[in-house]
């Protein structure tokens, strides 16, 4: 039946634009980016938008960073922490909480972890947007969504200005996810509340790269 | 389409209860010009906005000319990567296909992420008709769904509810389908999101089956898109084992980069955000990631039918982000109720009638639910002109009954109705005087003349409403003024 269905709608198509005229190639005479090609400015812009949608955004360098995340977690009274494969493990030599790996946790063990610490496949600066990819220290897309706290480490090198810039740079046959600030809603009478079914806080650590490792 | 609510009024009559719910205007008025400002500053801070809309009009209408290439195209790479795909033609073959899947999996309730084409077949009466629950997880469509209500706006449908009545639906139902709400839950939003975060965790966690729709599907990758605000999305994407995707013929685009015009005006468009907070992207299935099985079915379901129209087929770009909702004067005082399809306010009112016919009264009374004052087509991502169909539409229901005809009786109330409300006509003709001059007769640029080249797009006289009312008024007019 379904079969059927396939050719039917098919031919119904062809008939349908069987009289219409050609069309063109697409202009594609819209930006590639809105922002001057300067780094600082680049990272400052992806703060700025970060922040502006209530991700809590924090700066350091490589070095600084254990001490970074540690502090995140227990200023957030996170005591379990679930450990993406191939997360850098000096990232979480500095917290006293418990890590958890992924052992295909189920849905429900996941849940009875307080915060998951991942990196990214790329930032965009423009949209204040981490994207995810499923790479080495990201994990699975279950484990940046069902623990109430996610903190995300961005390496500097991984911060692209716009969405031109960003597609290029992902791969569509792994799954992505696109994260823009803490999850939200604004269906009760339009008020904007932080935190329906997504992690409620977002924590953002911009690691300055190798240009500045020698200062 | 079987998404018509049994027992509709037309029009005319839908909209006069609408009115007279005051609260409900009000909540409408709030919402439509705090969308509408937002978005505004949101569309400004992009300096090349006009190329990015010709742009993904531009796109919208090559995939259209060959649609049937690139929906192979995906099929293919959809398979390849692991995916099944289904074909359905109308809204019943759609609702048996995800029926049937279901019941394969043995599970009796499935977890749903807002769409409108699960929607537009009626899903979840089928799937409960059949012995299986579906969970909406939007805080907006879970309010619709306890209150046993239907949704008003596009993007916000429960925007006809004020706090204090969804605390109240809240605290009265849900107990009856899982987790109750909270001993002495407040009104306050923040508590309202916390009692329905805890209500449908509970479902997230145990649910074996997704349903989603989705807002793009990439013909290159095989790749799928949902665009959303709140997490439930992704929860119904990525915890259960068994994906269910149902998405119209016409939400393919041909390639990966086109995502990078959509993915920047739908967002602004619609929720007036330079991102929305989440946006999943899946192709096929992945190891150890996500549903195990996954399943589109490709909706046609009168698809086809506005496709081979040529004025009308342009209502097919719609990326349904609802910005010409919330500058609708006719939207902003009638209500989403009124347009009797799950489609509200100026797309609404040129979709549904080409989706399934002008044969009842409240499609044929659709296309003259609107002033035709434009500003829908200067606020709309891919440049839908929204008057131009609405008026080819209004010829094509004159032409079916013949005068005294009751699709033209009701026809005419629509008509009187927007007639009546001097705010209605008044907003419409200040905005159509002002963008006129923004009104070409041949759209620009060769492309577009390509599809417009043998026909002239209809002006927008001083006073069409007026003149066209002047000629058609009936004998005896509608003597209720709403
Ligand atoms: S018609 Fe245009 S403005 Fe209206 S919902 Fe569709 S894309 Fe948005």
């Amino acid at each position: 039946m379904s079969q059927n269905s396939r050719e039917r709608i098919l031919a119904r198509i062809r008939s349908a634009v069987a009289d219409a005229p050609e069309t063109p190639d697409v202009p594609r005479t819209y930006l590639a980016r809105h922002t001057p090609d300067d780094p600082d400015a680049v990272l400052d812009l992806l703060h700025e938008n970060l922040a502006d949608y209530r991700a809590h955004v924090h700066r350091t360098d490589e070095a600084g960073l254990p001490a970074l995340i540690a502090r995140r977690l227990e200023e957030r009274g996170a005591r379990r922490v679930v450990v993406p494969d191939g997360l850098p493990a000096e990232w979480l030599a500095g917290t006293a909480a418990e890590p958890v790996p992924d052992d295909r946790l189920t849905p429900a063990a996941l849940d009875a972890v307080d915060a998951v610490v991942t990196g990214c496949a790329l930032a965009v600066a423009e949209t204040g947007t981490l994207v995810l990819d499923g790479g080495p220290g990201q994990g699975r897309r279950a484990l940046s969504l069902v623990p109430d706290l996610h903190v995300c480490v961005v390496r500097e090198e991984q911060v692209v200005a716009s969405v031109p810039e960003a597609l290029p740079r992902l791969d569509p046959r792994r799954p992505l996810t696109w994260i823009s600030g803490p999850s939200a809603t604004s269906d009760i009478e339009l008020d904007r509340v932080e935190g329906v079914h997504g992690p409620r806080t977002l924590e953002v650590v911009l690691v300055r790269g190798a240009r500045f490792a020698a200062g | 389409m079987s998404g018509v609510f049994v027992g509709m009024p037309a029009f005319p009559e839908a909209v006069r209860s609408a009115v007279r719910d005051e609260r409900l205007r009000r909540n409408l008025r709030h919402a439509t010009h705090t969308i509408r400002d937002k978005r505004a500053r949101a569309v400004a801070e992009l300096a090349d906005w006009a190329e990015l809309r010709e742009a993904g009009k531009r796109i919208k209408d090559r995939t259209l000319r060959h649609l049937d290439a690139h929906l192979l195209r995906l099929e293919e790479a959809v398979t390849a990567s692991g995916g099944t795909v289904h074909w359905a033609a109308d809204s019943d073959e759609a609702n048996r296909i995800v029926a049937d899947l279901v019941k394969a999996t043995g599970e009796t309730e499935v977890v749903k992420v807002k769409s409108m084409a699960t929607q537009e077949i009626g899903l979840n009466e089928h799937l409960e008709a059949e012995g299986i629950r579906a969970y909406e997880t939007d805080l907006a469509e879970l309010i619709v769904q306890l209150g046993e209500d239907r949704p008003s706006h596009i993007l916000v449908p429960a925007i006809h509810r004020n706090r204090g009545e969804i605390r109240d639906i809240f605290r009265d139902t849900m107990g009856r389908w899982g987790r109750p709400a909270p001993e002495g839950l407040s009104d306050s939003p923040a508590e309202l999101a916390e009692a329905a975060r805890l209500h449908l965790r509970e479902k997230f966690l145990r649910a074996k089956v997704g349903v989603s729709g989705a807002n793009f599907m990439v013909a290159e990758t095989g790749t799928l898109v949902v665009v959303e605000s709140e997490g439930n999305g992704r929860m119904c994407l990525t915890l259960p084992e068994t994906l269910i995707s149902v998405v119209g013929v016409e939400k393919v685009v041909p390639e990966w980069r086109d995502l990078e015009v959509f993915l920047q005006t739908l967002p602004r468009s619609s929720t007036a955000e330079r991102m929305n907070p989440y946006t999943s992207m899946w192709t096929g299935t992945t190891d150890a990631d996500g549903p195990k099985t996954f399943h589109l079915v490709l909706l046609d379901n009168g698809r086809t039918d506005a496709l081979a129209d040529e004025v009308g087929r342009q209502a097919l770009r719609c990326i349904r982000c609802s910005a010409c909702l919330n500058v609708c004067p006719v939207y902003e005082r009638a209500g989403g109720h009124a347009y009797g399809s799950v489609y509200p306010g100026p797309i609404g009112a040129i979709l549904t009638p080409q989706l399934r016919g002008t044969a009842s009264e409240v499609d044929a009374s659709l296309p003259y639910a609107s002033s035709l004052c434009g500003a829908c087509y200067e606020v709309c991502p891919v440049a839908i002109d929204i008057p131009e169909v609405l008026v080819h539409l209004r010829e094509k229901v004159a032409g079916q009954g013949g005068k005294g005809h009751r699709l033209e009786k009701a026809a005419m109330k629509a008509a009187g109705w927007v007639l009546d409300h001097p705010g209605v006509l008044a907003a419409g003709e200040r905005l159509a005087s002002k963008t006129r001059g923004l009104h070409p007769r041949k759209l620009p640029g060769p492309g577009a003349r390509q599809w417009t080249d043998h026909r002239d797009l209809p002006g927008l006289p001083t006073e069409p409403f007026r003149d066209w009312w002047k000629k058609n008024r009936p004998a005896d007019p509608p003597g209720d003024r709403a």
